[in-house]
């Protein structure tokens, strides 16, 4: 029972990093490894918000979205977009970009660690216990959870029912037909990029509020992210909220049940399963 | 039994015919390995002459150009960046200081290369028979996953975190050992890129899909080179262990080892099996720059280089010189510009100027 709530608990913040990773892969068409480092800067400017103020920390996330935000939005026009009008086909523009942000996550640990310091980071927010069915769990851990899904069905509305939720939808599943039909997929592809890393930075400041970072954590994160978009299936938010959650389960089974060192073991177990299983994911099109 | 037998055959007649073709040398091959072999020489005499720093720069050289090279024989034809160099290595360095008091070295060196070959498999089985994309997911965090493991298995056995390889070798000892082991990288690689199998992968890397309809078994041939090229990170690991002394999880499977691997063979470039040499004697001695003078900044600086060589030279050195050597040749002729595809497709089309056996028939 113990394992089951903290996982959901854990899953549910999970899902809303991958969303933001689902969005730069799924609709962008970016492989952004780099995804886990903006993760950490989320986390480590919630620390200095909280430190500065003493105030919520769910306050810093109304900063750090903007923020966030502005910075990938950035990195998608400086970055990305000259590998995109450079890339001859799909599988060119894949191997470019992987390499791109993956130089890209060693910039930002190395300018994280000038910033923040290698230390770890760690503080206490609403660490006093809550029980639900006569169990103690941290209230963080429940705060961050509901913050986590309230905002993940505001994306989730906010992609189904407005128009441009609906554009981005639409690049997501084919950027040509997209383009055919008058929707701006540069515009669209660079928005779901920058949003998406603010998505990832907010989802970073929730887990800041319960678990323990250093600034090389960043590929764990990334890892982990992506493990669960695959999982999940690539341009499926309701794929990615489901394997977030079996992310947070199996992660939290063999942290109790083996050892709290082994959590990335976890991740690859499911990875392998999906690989040999179900290479498309859960809510996945099968593509040739 | 008999049927099995007839069906396997043709197979094998192909296979021995192949083999016998794999000996007879063009003339350019023959001076080829001539120069190469001129060159071996000379650079094994460099202990003979110099000691202290530059030796100690010459065996960073040989072990990066090793790792580098050993790297492109699977990334190279087939364009699957491989971000787990790290764990091979890593994998080789333990298996050397765990065994270092109960087995002799050189059979350490050699199950530090069976171990690496098995995680190869079992790697390349899972993610390459999908997609590109999931092995690169896959290899980015293999490092780190080993690391858990390893940490894990140490606590579980109650033993230290830390190793140490207590074996007397001079420098000038690994230095031969290394070179050793580069000339075996650059002989296997050059091997792959005239037999059946390179053939493969250049298809493969130039278009996946062409590839599979000649009926090349696209799988088996990117887990083949994979597991050859993994083998040689975990044999490397294995030689330099002793050199470092004291083996560690955070340091034997540190991601940078990975990103340097992969950046000194880009900055080389990846469509020639000598690309990552020339990639990384000016990388080795820039980074002796960079780690006297802004020693903290050293993984910014890194991903700064990186990404320099992302964007300004794709192709990499050895791109600006075939770039340069093409303009000069097409001076008179049609002024078009060669692109990499193109360049890629010249390279693949080489081996097909050797005595015809049978790659044509695939």
């Amino acid at each position: 029972m113990d394992i089951v709530i903290i996982g959901l608990l854990l899953g549910g913040t999970y899902a809303l990093m991958a969303i933001g990773l689902q969005l730069q892969y799924g609709v962008a068409r970016i492989m952004n490894l780099a995804n886990g480092e903006i993760l950490i800067a989320g986390a480590f400017s919630t620390f200095w918000f909280y430190a500065a103020t003493k105030a919520s920390p769910l306050f810093a996330l109304f900063l750090v979205a903007p923020a966030a935000f502005a910075l990938n939005w950035a990195i998608y026009r400086v970055l990305i977009l000259p590998l995109v009008r450079r890339a001859k086909s799909q599988g060119k523009l894949e191997v470019d970009s992987i390499l791109a942000t993956f130089g890209l996550s060693f910039i930002s640990v190395g300018v994280m660690l000038a910033i923040f310091g290698g230390e770890y980071l760690d503080y206490s927010y609403l660490s006093q216990p809550i029980f639900i069915f006569g169990e103690r769990y941290g209230l963080n851990r429940v705060v961050a959870f509901f913050a986590s899904v309230l905002l993940c069905g505001a994306l989730y509305l906010w992609l189904h029912k407005t128009r441009a939720g609906l554009a981005l939808r639409a690049v997501a599943v084919n950027p040509g037909a997209a383009g055919l039909v008058s929707i701006n997929v540069a515009r669209a592809s660079a928005l779901a990029f920058a949003l998406g890393g603010a998505v990832t930075a907010v989802g970073g400041g929730l887990l800041s509020m319960f678990l323990t970072f250093d600034v090389s954590l960043g590929v764990v994160f990334t890892l982990k992210a992506l493990i669960i978009v695959i999982l999940g299936g690539v341009g499926d938010i309701r794929g990615t909220i489901l394997a977030a959650f079996i992310l947070g389960l199996a992660e939290t089974a063999v942290a109790t049940l083996i050892d709290p060192g082994l959590t990335l073991a976890a991740a690859y177990i499911l990875f392998m399963i999906v690989l040999l299983v179900r290479p498309e994911g859960l809510f996945g099109r099968r593509t040739a | 039994m008999n049927k099995i037998d007839e069906r396997q055959q043709p197979v094998a007649a192909e296979t021995a015919l192949e083999f016998r073709a794999g000996f007879a040398f063009t003339a350019g091959e023959k001076r080829n390995l001539l120069v190469s072999a001129l060159v071996f020489i000379v650079v094994a005499c460099v202990p003979l002459i110099f000691d202290g720093y530059v030796l100690q720069l010459t065996i960073s050289i040989a072990m990066y150009t090793a790792l580098a090279t050993s790297w492109l024989l699977f990334s190279g034809p087939t364009n699957y960046i491989a971000l787990s160099t790290a764990a091979f290595f890593g994998i080789g360095m333990y298996i050397a200081a765990g065994g270092i008091d109960l087995l002799p070295y050189p059979v350490l060196i050699l199950a530090s290369g069976v171990a690496g070959a098995l995680m190869a498999a079992v790697v390349g089985l899972a993610t390459l028979r999908v997609s590109g994309v999931y092995f690169v997911i896959f290899s980015l965090g293999l490092a780190e996953l080993v690391r858990q493991i390893m940490t894990w298995l140490q606590h579980v056995l109650g033993t230290m975190s830390g190793l140490y390889v207590t074996i007397e070798r001079s420098e000038p000892m690994y230095f031969w050992q290394l070179l050793l082991l580069t000339a075996a990288v650059f002989l296997v690689g050059w091997w792959i890129g005239r037999s059946r199998l390179g053939f493969a992968l250049r298809i493969i890397g130039n278009d996946e899909l062409v590839a599979v309809h000649c009926g090349i078994n696209t799988a088996r041939a990117k887990v083949a080179l994979f597991v050859i090229s993994s083998t040689f990170a975990s044999i490397e690991g294995a030689v330099v262990a002793p050199r470092w002394g004291y083996v560690e999880p955070v340091v034997a499977f540190s991601p940078f080892l990975s990103f340097q691997v992969v950046i000194m063979a880009l900055l080389g470039g990846t469509h020639r099996l000598w690309g990552p040499l020339v990639g990384v004697i000016p990388f080795v001695l820039v980074w002796e720059v960079i780690a006297i003078y802004f020693p903290s900044q050293t993984t910014l600086l890194l991903g700064v280089c990186f990404l320099l060589i992302v964007y300004v030279i794709p192709n990499g050195i050895t791109g600006l010189i075939e770039d340069a050597l093409n303009r000069r040749k097409k001076l008179g002729g049609p002024a078009s510009g060669v692109g990499p595809l193109q360049r890629a497709l010249e390279v693949s089309a080489n081996p097909v100027a050797r005595p015809a056996t049978t790659a044509e028939k695939q």
